[in-house]
């Protein structure tokens, strides 16, 4: 086990929020006079005493940070994930030594490097060249560190031909591009990226978190807060879920993800009722997703089973519904299950039930999907319910999948959702098959090139 | 690659402070490039106002003191020379505590990014008055070839004064700025000091029209003391210093210097949390 650098011990942050009283009791004039006598009293108190003074009747203590203890090691990656207001950003602030815990310790062995935000510092009425010594002097590097890599950062940056102009005139991206070019060039022994890449398009978030993923192969430590799961699973190998200001999971980031999603989500139920269009005999209560060990949850393993779990309440005797379901990604509908193709149709519902679709052997690519579900009357024209929409989100590595592609992590969500077994033939003879193919055609495995008239004679 | 152990507790004292603020000079540099850079960006006259301004003023307070108000001069010196000597360190002190003062509030989003020993900051201010000062003590150069007046070895002494003009402008600046972060209303009290401090201070006149009895407690102003003490580096003598007050001005000064020092330090940490 690799050395140990930065060692957190129940470490807490905690702060004061004021409260305003109800409103109502501002009725005489006395008594705003009042009020406001007695405020003004407390707070000069308050200042001769030293005390910081905050606006409002009554205190609370808020604590950011709770008991939160973990450890990092030399050339570790790890994710900090949780939702808002979690206390992901006021840890890396204690990290960063910009506030001072309240309770509990941290010991750290090197520098630490803080990329909190994009641009941090930067003048609007200074040039481009100007802003990234001004910023890399910010960020910790000396003058002669920014000169040696002033070409790499702008090349990083693409703005060489706006380098002379003033960074107001420059668009978001660019300045967002420039910004980041700096911090991606600093050498740190720790560092430390707060949610800097939810800014910046496709292409630049593609960019960084390559950057990022460089600095981790380069044996540095990395602590990395983020939203993007995706991210997060392809840099970190392990990951820490905070809520509350508590540490509610550390551990191998795919696990941690998965505790997360689930949570996040309201209880493991994908769906509530809505009211909805047209006949009203038929309620959709609950859709629950099911994994292959039977556990209900949002986010399923690649290959697993599919199980989706229909809960409805019909409020007359229903003959012969018909259910179809489509699970479709980003790129359309993929598959689904339809009544109307297969003969499976009840003979009626009533009341209360559950209905139940398994797919199996579907590999899905690590994406989000949306299932959408709806039931027909037996005249197959009419809907009961026209469209409901859930959400699951699948999740994995391309390790997990078998692709040994080194930028596999970086594509899954460009190019399509469906994994189907194919084999590449290449020019010097080899085949190349992925997924499990096997060829069941008796394909021709050797180029055939002069019967397309390909060869090299036929070319002039 | 030396091994620095950090350790972060609540109310630990930061060993390292000093060190820190000596591997963050390139910072503190860039800083005060950063602030002058900006200053004339986007201005046709661009330098230029920077010697207009003193030049224009200096003219102004001849004509007002020195002619229509016909207050008396030092000994022989011109009048116009004698408030101009006095006006380049009550600039200093002015513009370096004026933006002193607001240092802090103006870079929050530095305070709360970044770490860096926050001294710099205010310290950083500092450069830009000083620029400003030799820029109006290259035009003292012009007037005293202008009038024909040859300053005598007492102007070898004036670095010296110029120290303990920038140490007169820290000490309060650092004061008021720590406690502007938590307090907002020191933001209203230094154009009120300037102003009144302008009037009270011997820039416009000689100290040596304050009656003998007062003239001790005069010196309580810090101001008084380097005023003095430039005056009489620069007209060479002939302006009058005055010893024991000059002594209880330097008092006052340090005093000032401690005091900001020590209550910067002291809120340094909750910057981030209040700004």
């Amino acid at each position: 086990m690799s050395e140990i650098i930065i060692k957190a011990e129940n470490l807490g942050k905690k702060y004061i929020i004021g409260h305003q009283a109800e409103n109502g009791r501002y009725v005489t004039l006395r008594d705003v006079l009042m009020q406001n006598a007695r405020s003004l009293w407390l707070k000069s108190r308050d200042m001769l005493k030293g005390k910081i003074y905050i606006k409002g009747d009554t205190l609370e203590d808020f604590w950011a940070l709770k008991d939160v203890s973990f450890e990092l090691h030399r050339g570790e990656a790890v994710g900090i994930i949780g939702r808002n207001g979690a206390g992901k950003s006021t840890l890396l602030k204690v990290l960063s030594k910009i506030t001072e815990p309240s309770s509990g310790r941290v010991t750290i062995k090197g520098r630490v490097a803080s990329l909190l935000e994009v641009g941090t510092g930067f003048h609007p009425e200074l040039t481009g060249r100007e802003n990234v010594y001004l910023n890399g002097a910010i960020l910790g590097m000396t003058r002669n560190e920014i000169r040696r890599k002033f070409d790499e950062i702008v090349a990083f940056a693409e703005v060489e031909k706006f380098l002379d102009t003033p960074v107001k005139r420059y668009s978001s991206g660019m300045y967002v591009r420039l910004a980041f070019a700096v911090a991606a060039h600093l050498e740190p022994e720790i560092l430390v990226v707060d949610e800097v890449l939810a800014v910046g398009d496709a292409e630049f978030q593609k960019k960084s978190i390559g950057k990022m993923q460089t600095v981790a192969n380069e044996g540095r430590a990395v602590l990395f807060v983020s939203h993007n799961m995706g991210a997060i699973q392809s840099m970190c190998q392990r990951a820490i879920w905070l809520d509350g200001g508590r540490v509610m999971s550390d551990g191998i980031s795919r696990n941690v993800v998965q505790q997360y999603m689930e949570s996040a989500n309201t209880g493991s139920v994908l769906y509530t009722p809505e009211p909805k269009d047209g006949y009203t005999d038929l309620i959709i209560e609950k859709i629950i997703l099911k994994n292959s060990q039977g556990e209900v949850t949002t986010t399923v393993s690649s290959g697993e089973e599919l199980r989706i779990e229909i809960y409805y309440k019909a409020l007359k005797r229903l003959p012969k519904p018909y259910f179809w379901i489509a699970v479709r990604s980003r790129f359309g509908s993929l598959f689904g299950a339809n009544m109307l193709f297969d003969a499976a149709r009840p003979e009626y519902i009533e009341g209360r039930g559950m209905i139940a679709c398994i797919f199996n052997d579907i590999r899905l690519l690590p994406q989000t999907y949306t299932i959408r579900l709806g039931v027909r009357h037996q005249n197959a024209i009419n809907n009961y319910i026209r469209n409901a929409e859930v959400s699951f989100t699948v999740i994995g590595t391309a390790q997990d999948l078998g692709m040994a592609g080194e930028t596999a992590d970086n594509y899954f969500e460009d190019f399509y959702s469906l994994l189907v077994p194919y084999a590449w033939i290449l020019p010097d003879g080899r085949t190349v098959p992925v997924n499990g193919f096997h060829s069941n055609a008796g394909s021709s495995l050797t180029p055939d090139l002069k019967s397309q008239g390909l060869d090299c004679e036929s070319i002039e | 690659m030396q091994e620095n152990i950090t350790i972060l507790e609540p109310g630990r004292a930061e060993k390292n402070y000093w060190l820190d603020l000596w591997r963050y000079r390139e910072l503190f540099l860039i800083l005060a490039w950063r602030d002058v850079a900006v200053r004339y960006k986007q201005t046709i006259m661009g330098i230029a106002w920077a010697i207009l301004r003193p030049f224009l003023t200096m003219v102004v307070f001849t004509v007002v003191f020195g002619r229509l108000a016909k207050l008396p001069s030092e000994g022989h010196a011109p009048y116009a020379l004698m408030v101009f000597a006095a006006m380049l360190p009550w600039n200093l002190f002015s513009s370096s505590l004026s933006e002193a003062s607001n240092s802090l509030i103006s870079n929050a989003n530095l305070i709360s990014k970044v770490y860096f020993p926050r001294l710099i900051i205010p310290t950083a201010t500092l450069v830009t008055a000083f620029i400003d000062f030799l820029i109006s003590f290259a035009i003292l150069i012009g007037m005293m070839v202008y009038y024909k007046f040859v300053p005598g070895w007492h102007i070898l002494l004036l670095p010296f004064f110029v120290i303990l003009a920038l140490l007169v402008s820290i000490g309060p600046g650092l004061w008021i700025t720590a406690l502007n972060v938590k307090y907002r209303d020191f933001r209203y009290v230094i154009p009120f000091l300037v102003q009144f401090g302008l009037f009270v201070s011997p820039v416009g006149f000689s100290s040596s029209i304050v009656p003998e009895k007062w003239r001790f407690f005069y010196n309580l102003n810090p101001m008084v003391g380097v005023i003095d003490g430039f005056r009489w580096c620069i007209l060479g003598g002939k302006s009058e210093i005055y010893w024991s007050g000059f002594l209880l001005s330097s008092i006052i000064i340090a005093l000032f210097l401690w005091l900001g020092i020590y209550q910067f330090r002291k809120t340094e940490k909750t910057f981030a949390d209040l700004i």
